[in-house]
């Protein structure tokens, strides 16, 4: 693969009825490519998480998938509130979800971890008040960063 | 052991069942959806309470082998037909979670 193959989303704020779509169509799409299924996995979870995130705390958001030749890489981006402490949101348990919210299953805290898990590299770049953009690689072997 | 067949064995029923021939690699019991996508492995049954349409992107992108909806609870028809189409099983019984959960174990040991 020298080209690298890209796939983007919109994903709507505050939609829980088609929440996890973007996430679900690259999986589809990862699978047609014929990847690996735990590779496929770990992106599903990490983008999912991601994805969730921009629907409940953000507004919604744009996701990028791009498909490289050692790795899948996943850019999230949103213009939503932005996250004051990241070390404190990335810790599991912490969540600022309302009870609506967790009255669907959301809101245990645990996205963020279970994106750091699931991903190799992992960056989170945020501002209050602009937005937040996250960065996942995703290594289809180990070392190759 | 498959869907199809733990669905025989224990007498639960069948809400949907695109994949009845997935087979059944183990058991995670959680509502909360983060839980869930980070510890639930490949091929587990699920055994929860949600029935909201989250659960069908969960248990797709978790890759389970089948909801089990436990405590009488059901999905509704629109929730049915999207799981239909993601080729997500989805079983249920009046059991309470942890009678399911033992009786699913008496079955695939
Ligand atoms: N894109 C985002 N924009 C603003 N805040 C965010 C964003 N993503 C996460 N957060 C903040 O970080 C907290 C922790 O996120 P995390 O995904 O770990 O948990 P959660 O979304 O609250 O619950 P769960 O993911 O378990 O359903 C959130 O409650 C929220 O305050
Ligand atoms: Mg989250």
């Amino acid at each position: 693969m020298s080209e690298n193959l890209t796939f983007r989303f919109n994903v709507e704020g505050d939609d829980f009825t088609s929440a996890g779509q973007a996430s679900v169509q690259v999986k589809k799409n990862l699978r047609q490519l014929g990847l690996d299924s735990e590779i496929i996995r770990r992106v599903s979870i990490a983008m999912y998480e991601g994805e969730i995130n921009m629907v409940i705390h953000a507004g919604g958001g744009t996701a990028e998938v791009n498909v490289c030749e050692d790795y899948i890489e996943i850019i999230l981006e949103d213009h939503g509130p932005g996250i004051k402490d990241i070390e404190q949101a990335m810790q599991a348990g912490y969540s600022t979800a309302p009870d609506s919210i967790r009255s669907l299953g959301f809101g245990a805290g645990m996205g963020l971890p279970n994106m750091k898990k699931n991903s190799d590299t992992m960056t989170v770049e945020s501002t209050v008040g602009v937005g937040t953009r996250i960065v996942m690689r995703i290594m289809y072997k180990e070392g190759c960063v | 052991m498959t869907v199809s067949e733990l669905v025989s064995a224990s007498g639960f029923d069948v809400q949907c069942a695109p994949c009845p021939e997935k087979e059944i690699s183990g058991v995670y019991i959680g509502d909360l959806l983060s839980w869930v996508m980070g510890k639930a492995s490949q091929g587990d049954l699920w055994l929860t309470i949600m029935s909201n349409v989250n659960v069908v992107a969960v248990a797709s992108l978790a890759d389970v082998s089948a909801i089990v909806l436990t405590e009488g609870v059901v999905l509704g028809s629109d929730v049915i037909s999207v799981a239909n189409s993601k080729g997500i099983n989805v079983i249920t019984t009046n059991l309470s979670t942890y009678e399911a959960a033992l009786k699913i174990s008496g079955i695939i040991q």
